[in-house]
């Protein structure tokens, strides 16, 4: 976690201002550049089924993100992540159907309901950490979970249906038009976290991950900063499970599980701890590995010897076992992630052949 | 108020509260001598309640043979666990040591699943008497047996503790590591040990549960359980497990008997310990009999 002793050399900066900048080579801007030109065109260029899957990992990866705020910079494990997930999808389709408000509205308006709900569980934040506090985090989970499956006048008790935006008029209603809703708001939230990590705020919440004591003694509020982490996490996460409500366009009570939030904190370990891309980077490695399972295991059952047809019946099986040894073999192999990966990989190239 | 069946509820707390700080137990041990937290000890349970069941349904031993084997087969696998995946990541950071059990029990989870099914079987009948009263109350055998084991893992867990040589080893190794090793102990062996211990222990818990309540994956919400019995007793206080367990398995039926006579909500019960962990962190984080962090700059 944002180890220096690992680091190639190759920071040539000379003043603390270039250590300031959004992009901090041309490269890296040049490379945002052309992925946000594929991206606005991607719905024109690419079949259905990858806008689809796209949708998702925008979804999945503005989640992350929000949870990599919370992990990755402020150092705070969450197990709950997929609980507030599943309040700011309900919430936005309880203010849509009840209170008439405009979807495209209401989406934000959840992610603010979300964050104080997220505050409020962040609370013992204030007097515990690390272990402590996963452990009050998952107590979290099954409350709120809980709580969906009771509350009937803001869930039915099982799930509720969520109707997709319009914009002025023009209604969003296929995957197609849908799509720029979520890259908008994966770009929005991108940048915002991109802009907090070089604010005074957002060297605050690093500076309580890497040394909370030092981090009090320079002037930093700890339980404030430790709880607004969880106000920030949940905001993120509260879009994001209300753009995954109105294009799945049902809430389900069962799909908020540990699981996912499990899932959630695989995306940020597997993309990078702290990394902004990386927490996009993870949720399209852990969105698009049950397809890939699913191409190789169907390889196998059709070439190989007889011997992989148990795969046939147990192929939820074969890609959790999956899920769970990626995790492991990275957590070994590779703790920082694959935006730290790329980043080894681009220095290495540039200084070629003279690495150190 | 009905008495009769809070009494048979609170004797029912006792007895799976009792499960509960045998488990917690196991969980606290790893934690105190290797700082890791195991999500994965429901899933130790279910193994060793399916090994066991297999070997006695499928493979046809009878019980007291079967039992002593998937013994065996535990700490093999415990010690396998501990050297494959937890050897690497020593003093890496929490998050990582967390996340490492976490994807352990998704594995284990779906491979379980997958060998032996998502339904529920059980064990053929152990003992020849189903029932046996008890000052008035019905108790099954089973029950009692699960008692009776219980205190005798604590007594073996105590007794191992404070006489044996390993035990000893163990505990130094818990308060200080690199004391330890400088008088001689050898870390790598005391962790594969905890491991080794918490399994065999675990797989008792599920075998006695599975004898109970038949073996199937919802077994491994006892894992999930443990959590509120540790946190209660203090993270690295192996009586306070106990006694968190047991605090807990009342508490849980306690809180049935308010929803079933009074609120009628539902489902109370699997959430009450969950409101309590979360009471007992905010005011007391560091549970009854757990060690304070002291912080010096």
């Amino acid at each position: 976690m944002g180890s220096t002793a690992l680091r190639p050399c190759g920071d040539f900066r000379t003043t603390y201002k270039t250590d300031q900048y959004l992009f901090q080579t041309k490269v890296i801007g040049w490379t945002a550049a052309v992925a946000l030109v594929v991206m606005i065109l991607a719905p024109v260029l690419m079949s259905s089924y990858v806008v689809n899957l796209l949708i998702l990992v925008g979804i999945s990866g503005i989640s992350a993100l929000g949870l990599n705020v919370l992990v990755g910079m402020t150092g705070q494990i969450s197990l709950g992540h997929a609980a507030f997930y599943g309040f700011g999808a309900f919430s936005s389709a309880y203010l849509a159907n009840n209170y008439g408000v405009p979807v495209l509205i209401a989406i934000p308006l959840a992610g603010v309901m979300t964050a104080i709900v997220g505050m409020v569980f962040g609370l013992p934040a204030a007097r515990i950490k690390g272990l402590y506090l996963a452990i009050a985090t998952l107590a979290s989970q099954f409350i709120l979970v809980d709580f969906f499956s009771r509350a009937t006048w803001f869930t039915n008790g099982y799930g509720v249906d969520a109707s997709k935006p319009d914009f002025f008029g023009i209604p969003l209603d296929t995957d197609e038009k849908y799509f720029y809703v979520v890259l908008a708001w994966a770009v929005i939230s991108m940048i915002t976290v991109a802009n907090l990590k070089r604010s005074r705020d957002g060297r605050a919440l690093v500076a309580v991950r890497d040394h909370y004591l030092s981090a009090e003694i320079m002037g930093i509020n700890l339980t404030k900063y430790r709880i607004l982490a969880f106000g920030i996490s949940s905001f993120f996460a509260g879009v994001a499970g209300a753009l995954y409500a109105h294009y799945i366009e049902f809430v389900s009570v069962e799909t908020f599980s540990i699981a996912l939030s499990i899932n959630f904190l695989a995306m940020i370990i597997i993309g990078g701890l702290g990394s902004v891309p990386g927490a996009f980077l993870g949720a399209m490695f852990i969105e698009l590995l049950p397809q890939l399972v699913q191409i190789i295991s169907g390889f196998l059952i059709s070439v190989g010897p007889s011997v992989f047809g148990i795969i046939e019946n147990g192929k939820s099986y074969v890609e959790q076992i999956t899920v769970g040894t990626v995790i492991i073999l990275f957590l070994i192999f590779e703790p920082e992630g694959i935006a730290h990966r790329i980043g080894q990989i681009r220095k290495s190239i540039k200084l070629y052949p003279f690495s150190y | 108020m009905n008495w009769f069946l809070l009494t048979q509820l609170l004797a029912n707390g006792l007895i799976v509260g009792m499960l509960y700080g045998v488990v917690a137990m196991c969980f606290v041990l790893i934690y105190k001598s290797t700082q890791v937290v195991n999500f994965a000890q429901g899933e130790f349970l279910v193994l060793g309640a399916w090994v066991c069941l297999a070997m006695v349904v499928k493979a046809g031993l009878p019980f007291y043979v079967a039992f002593p084997f998937t013994l065996v087969f535990m700490t093999i696998f415990g010690i396998l666990i501990q050297t494959v995946i937890l050897r690497p990541l020593i003093g890496e950071p929490i998050i990582s040591i967390i996340m490492v059990t976490i994807a352990l029990s998704i594995i284990m989870q779906s491979v379980l699943n997958w060998t032996f099914g998502n339904s529920s079987a059980s064990f053929p009948q152990i003992f020849p008497v189903e029932n046996v009263s008890l000052f008035g109350l019905q108790v099954e055998t089973a029950y009692i047996m699960s008692l009776v084991l219980s205190f005798f893992v604590m007594a073996l867990f105590y007794a191992f503790f404070q006489y044996s040589k390993y035990g000893l080893a163990m505990r130094a190794t818990a308060y200080d590591q690199q004391a330890a090793q400088s008088l001689g102990v050898s870390v790598g062996q005391v962790f594969a040990m905890s491991w080794a211990i918490s399994a065999v222990v675990s797989g008792i818990a599920g075998i006695i549960i599975g004898i109970v309540s038949g073996v199937s994956s919802s077994l491994a919400v006892i894992g999930i359980k443990v959590f509120p019995a540790v946190i209660v007793g203090g993270l690295d206080s192996i009586v306070g497990a106990i006694v968190g367990g047991v605090i807990i398995g009342l508490l849980e039926n306690f809180a049935e008997f308010v929803d079933g006579q009074y609120l009628q909500w539902g489902n109370l019960y699997t959430i009450a310990p969950f409101y309590v962990l979360i009471i007992i962190l905010v005011i007391k984080p560091y549970g009854l009999f757990g060690t304070r962090d002291i912080e010096r700059i």
